[in-house]
């Protein structure tokens, strides 16, 4: 028998019965609909987190100090002064694996200026840092090396600091404003870079010579952190080993002992938070896949129920000649019918649902081709996989006893 | 002599009930040729039923021999069973087994859905010429349920014609009709006949034997009588000799 005959019964069977098959279609519908929905929320989510870290720099290696492990309780990092200017400048000597590396110093404190007041965060760094930031100057210029030197009182303000102490929308450049109390000068604004993935506003930002945020702010000899650019993004698993084997030395520790700092690069950051959307992912698949399981049980119930009531038909069928096979691929072919119609269906809805959630939600979402072709790939295993039972049952029928069925 | 188009030779059929054997057929020998006419006859349990599923090649015999149009239907398996119901048998059945909520032409193309020889083209002139032939060329496209009880057998008669095949074979084909309507149907197998279609009627109605050219009664398994039919009637005449029923 022609394929295209069969196709012809199966498609008339379902257009007979087109309540009942789209009632069963709506299990697949629903199953194939969240798989790509949730593919998309999660991809989309993965890629957005690259994206941002990527915009922090993705040469960036991240020197803290470590945790304070002598003692009974342990704190956390960065409460130590594990990491000095010291090491900052054997750093900058010997590592031939970076390009650019700054000390950081940072705290808060209140931005004023004349009746406007922020509160912000100060982060003390040399010039370097807007290299391995990747981020420009808006206007007016960035403090040199000299500055640092002298602890030079001037600063570079982000956006979002800007915005809220000179409403006016003045210039700031040239203008006189206190952190903490303390007179800066303003000789530059930096490129808006907006909020990142985390939810933080990375215009919320004051810049300002390492010595002077040290020396006049916070009244510390030690660094709250090194950062880094590696020559390249391939370099970067190489230059965070031979940062840790320099500060290693520097710090004088044991081969037994810890390292009393860490080393990050941005792609061990990248791999981190992927892993954690990359979990959820896979967790909302699972339960979008119970569902398409449920509809793959919905169409073998139907075709069961089906080929009961067509007992007749079948039997009429196999006396004007159809074959054992022609019976049972006439069945299987509508299963596999209402599974794959039901994942075109589906596929359309998760792809309108993608598009809305994006739309109305804000989720970032990236639909990839390979969870359409893995829910359609499904959808056939599943018509194939449940309808063969029923269709089975209906071709192993004795056409004298289905003939006199009623 | 013309040709055979069945020849059965001590067919015997046994079932196993539990533990017991019930024997159907006990060695049933005839001869149907080509152009034949032929009812069989017989109350229930006469073994009717069982030698109609053996010569509609739904069933095979316990042993005996069945040749139908020169093929020993014996040696075949399912499939090759099937191709020979869908090649050389036209089924015709008391409830008219049309598939409902399908037009009275796809009912017809049925079994030609099954022969891949047959182009799509092919099948509907086919289906077309012989619902023509029963004398529904105006109602193609009606479904079962538009159509009344007599209508719906022809349209079963036209596709158990669709095929051309050796020979018709009716299962109590007026069993649900009313007397007119089965003597409309009965007309219309005569008039198939003449044109050289081999019928065979099963049937157990005494009346309707004697529009047949030949009458086996079956009993117990056994044929108790086989005659050929001096005194066929017509069918066509009868139905004009009914009394009009008045509305």
């Amino acid at each position: 028998m022609r394929l295209l005959n069969l196709l012809k019964i199966a498609f008339k069977a379902i257009v007979l019965n087109k309540v009942r098959t789209l009632l069963t279609m709506l299990g697949i519908i629903i199953g194939v609909a969240a798989v790509i929905a949730m593919l998309a929320i999660g991809e989309g989510s993965k890629e957005s987190i690259r994206s941002t870290i990527s915009s922090m720099g993705s040469n960036m290696i991240t020197i803290r100090p470590g945790t304070d492990d002598r003692g009974p309780a342990r704190g956390s990092g960065g409460d130590v002064q594990t990491l000095t200017l010291d090491n900052y400048e054997v750093i900058k000597e010997k590592a031939s694996l970076l390009d650019y590396v700054t000390p950081v110093v940072n705290g808060g404190g209140q931005v004023i200026n004349g009746a406007n007041n922020w509160p912000s965060t100060i982060y003390g760094v040399n010039p370097d840092y807007l290299n391995i930031k990747v981020v420009g100057l808006k206007s007016g210029s960035m403090f040199t090396d000299a500055e640092v030197r002298s602890a030079s009182k001037v600063v570079v303000l982000g956006q979002t600091v800007v915005d809220n102490i000179f409403p006016d929308g003045q210039d700031p450049v040239g203008q006189m404003i206190r952190f903490n109390n303390i007179p800066f000068k303003v000789i530059g604004v930096l490129e808006e870079k907006g909020e990142n993935t985390f939810g933080q506003d990375q215009d919320d930002i004051v810049i300002a010579p390492f010595t002077t945020v040290q020396k006049r702010i916070l009244a510390i000899d030690y660094l709250n952190q090194i950062v880094a650019s590696a020559v390249s993004e391939d370099a970067a698993p190489d230059a965070v080993i031979e940062v840790t084997d320099i500060l290693r030395s520097e710090h004088k520790l044991l081969d037994n002992e810890e390292d009393d700092f860490t080393v990050r690069s941005m792609e061990e950051l990248i791999s981190t938070f992927s892993s954690t959307s990359e979990m959820l992912t896979i967790l909302l698949v699972a339960v979008a896949s119970i569902s398409l399981l449920i509809g793959g049980i919905g169409i073998m119930n139907i075709m069961y129920v089906s080929v009961k009531e067509r007992t007749k038909e079948v039997g009429l069928r196999m006396a004007v000649g159809g074959k054992t096979a022609d019976i049972m691929m006439q069945f299987l072919i509508e299963a596999i019918m209402i599974s794959v119609t039901g994942g075109v269906i589906g596929v359309a809805l998760g792809l309108g649902a993608t598009f809305f959630i994006e739309k109305f939600l804000h989720w970032p979402t990236s639909v990839a081709l390979y969870s359409i072709i893995i829910s359609f790939a499904v959808c056939a295993v599943t018509g194939i996989f449940f309808g063969w039972y029923p269709a089975k049952k209906a071709a192993a029928l004795d056409p004298i006893t289905a003939l006199r069925y009623e | 002599m013309s040709k055979e188009i069945i020849k059965i030779q001590d067919l015997k059929r046994d079932f196993t009930m539990g533990t017991e054997t019930v024997h159907a057929l006990r060695g049933v020998s005839f001869t149907i040729e080509e152009g034949e006419f032929v009812t069989i006859m017989g109350s229930s349990g006469s073994g009717k039923s069982t030698l109609l599923n053996i010569l509609g090649c739904l069933d095979q015999p316990t042993s005996g021999s069945y040749e139908l149009d020169g093929v020993s239907v014996k040696e075949l398996n399912k499939n090759e069973l099937a191709t020979i119901r869908n090649e050389k048998i036209g089924f015709i059945f008391q409830s008219y087994n049309l598939l409902a909520r399908t037009s009275a032409i796809e009912n017809v193309e049925l079994p030609l859905l099954y022969n891949s020889k047959v182009s799509t083209e092919e099948r509907r002139e086919r289906a077309i010429k012989a619902l023509e032939m029963v004398g529904l060329a105006e109602r193609l496209h009606h479904t079962p349920s538009q159509l009344s009880g007599g209508q719906q057998q022809r349209v079963a008669i036209a596709r158990s014609l669709v095929n051309n095949p050796v020979m018709i074979l009716a299962d109590e084909a007026t069993g649900n009709l009313d007397t007119r309507t089965s003597y409309e149907i009965m007309s219309l197998f005569q008039e198939l006949n003449e044109k050289g279609i081999t019928i065979t009627f099963v049937t157990h109605e005494p009346d309707i034997a004697t529009f047949s050219s030949r009458t086996i009664v079956l009993k117990d398994g056994n044929i108790l009588k086989d005659y050929l039919n001096d005194d066929i009637q017509s069918a066509a005449k009868e139905l004009a000799a009914l009394p009009v029923e008045d509305h």
